[in-house]
């Protein structure tokens, strides 16, 4: 074999991250390239592996709540959600009318705000820096909230098992009721400065196709499997919380671009203020807190629930063996599955796309590594 | 014919130009000048831990039941209590609470029984020493001094 030079050498291994800053965290991916061909991604994860899983074996039922927060930390009241019905539904007690009101409401909050930091940073990836401080302004109203109702910004802890620790506060409707006023007319404005954005749309059309087919291939979910057609959303799918009571649509795209995951999820923030609006009219009185024992210890058997995470389908697998601690909890985070997409996505692709693709796949790492 | 005079007069691109100059009126300024200005935290904040006291005989009002402690999922808070001979009951000697673990999820306030431990609404507690992070009793009802500098 000839000795190779510099110019012969076709393929280039390169490392994107730990340190990136358009990695959203400390994702690492070894991109071989072809000049600016990529022809074959590798993802290493694990630097922000916590052994969240192993900590809940350790953890009674309720002290293990605050751990679930760390997850996704862009949507920790999600998570919360999750592990608690979880819980719940190894219990067999559920959530009172009030309380699942008010769960509703805290969610799609956070949904709203977790599409916010999607969106500031993924603009930021590609280059246009103004929507993140708009984005970051309208997500400090929710914040707000969020400290006004449970006393934290971002690892809320803001349900318990069962129901609620807290009741609502003074002025909370009004509040949520201004939220929503002012953030649909933001959301056209972040539409003014992206949507027909030339260097915007040319970034994103038809980069980082990911049909159906692939999309059920590799068990991708969230915006991401809608923005390819697939009119999959579990609120609606196996309705928990009492989403059933609220009337909203599933956006969905055609062509599974990243175009198409922006304007997935900027429908999404739409429909996510209609439902708390017609979730703030109509809270009902009572109760917060359902039948639960102070220890919780659950009859031996083991429960899968899942919901609709901001990022997709967040599912909670818990063991129980009739003891204060869980046997085993396996979270099924979506970030995780999601990014098993990126070699698929990235392939074929230019190097400046990848930063494109890993933004639109909206991934946390806290999640991903757990 | 309207696409190619929209894309030769840049429509798209002033139109993002415009919202960022809706938006340059003084009073949408966003940004608090933090050491100067001091944040208004909401009143149910849960920042640094203080131990309270009976305002009226300035005793403490733990009773030492221990329930903090285990409700804590860091197991950061150690009580050690003693019984008093001629009372019959059991009085607080030390109260140690690790701030450097703390992950303010709350759930030592709501499990004390007599509303002693509280979560308050003081947010500086910054330390030069990992000791500094591990509060005694002391510290506790005393609460955070944060320096204040002038500016």
């Amino acid at each position: 074999m000839a000795e190779s030079t510099f110019l012969d050498s076709t393929e280039l291994v390169l490392n994107m991250g730990p340190q990136h800053p358009s990695t959203h965290g400390v994702l690492r991916v070894i991109l071989k390239l072809d000049g600016e061909k990529v022809i074959g991604t590798e993802c290493v994860i694990g630097y922000l592996h916590r052994g969240v899983e192993k900590i809940a074996e350790n953890r009674s039922y309720q002290q293990f709540a605050p751990y679930v927060d760390r997850l996704d930390y862009c949507a920790a009241v999600s998570n919360g959600l999750g592990y608690c019905l979880a819980v719940e539904k190894l219990l067999n007690v559920e959530a009172p009318p009030r309380a699942q009101a008010v769960r509703v409401i805290l969610t799609e909050l956070n949904r709203i705000a977790s599409h916010l930091v999607w969106l500031g940073t993924h603009a930021l990836d590609i280059g246009a820096i103004t929507p993140l401080f708009y984005c970051m302004r309208e997500r400090e109203e929710a914040l707000n909230i969020f400290e006004k109702y449970c006393g934290a910004r971002l690892t809320t802890h803001a349900f318990r098992i069962g129901g609620l620790q807290y009741e609502t506060y003074d002025g909370f409707e009004q509040e949520v009721k201004a939220f929503c006023e002012m953030m649909l007319p933001r959301i056209d404005e972040y539409e003014e400065l992206l949507t027909n954005n030339r260097i915007w749309v040319r970034r994103l059309k038809g980069v980082g196709v990911l049909t159906a087919d692939e999309c059920k291939e590799y068990g991708v979910t969230g915006p991401v499997l809608r923005a390819a057609g697939v009119k999959w959303d579990l609120r609606k799918a196996q309705p928990y919380s009492g989403y059933d009571q609220y009337d909203f649509e599933i956006p969905i795209g055609k062509n599974g671009d990243t175009y198409d995951r922006y304007t997935v999820r900027i429908e999404e923030l739409r429909q996510s203020v209609r439902i708390m609006r017609q979730a703030v009219e109509r809270i009902p009185e009572g109760p917060i807190m359902g039948k639960v024992p102070k220890v919780v210890k659950p009859p031996v058997g083991e429960v899968y629930v899942s919901i609709e995470a901001p990022k997709g389908e967040l599912g909670y697998f818990i063991v129980s063996d009739n003891s204060t601690q869980p046997y085993r909890v396996r979270v099924r985070p979506p970030s995780f599955v999601n990014l098993q997409a990126l070699d698929r996505m990235v392939r074929g692709g230019l190097v400046a796309d990848v930063v494109a693709i890993v933004g639109t796949l909206d991934i946390v790492l806290g999640e991903v590594d757990r | 014919m309207g696409k190619l005079l929209r894309t030769v007069f840049l429509v798209d691109l002033f139109q993002g130009l415009w919202v960022t100059f809706r938006s340059q009126h003084p009073k949408n300024i966003y940004t608090e000048q933090y050491p100067a200005e001091r944040p208004k935290v909401a009143e149910r904040f849960r920042g640094a831990p203080r131990l309270n006291l009976n305002p009226e005989n300035g005793e403490t009002l733990c009773i030492a039941c221990n329930l903090c402690a285990l409700a804590c999922p860091e197991r950061l808070i150690v009580v050690t209590s003693e019984r008093n001979e001629e009372t019959r009951r059991k009085e607080l000697t030390t109260f140690t609470y690790d701030t450097s673990r703390c992950m303010f999820c709350g759930l030592c306030e709501d499990a004390c029984p007599v509303d002693a431990l509280e979560l308050t609404q003081d947010f500086e507690m910054a330390s030069y020493s990992r000791e500094g992070s591990i509060w005694d009793r002391q510290m506790l009802e005393e609460g955070v001094r944060p320096t204040q500098y002038k500016c």
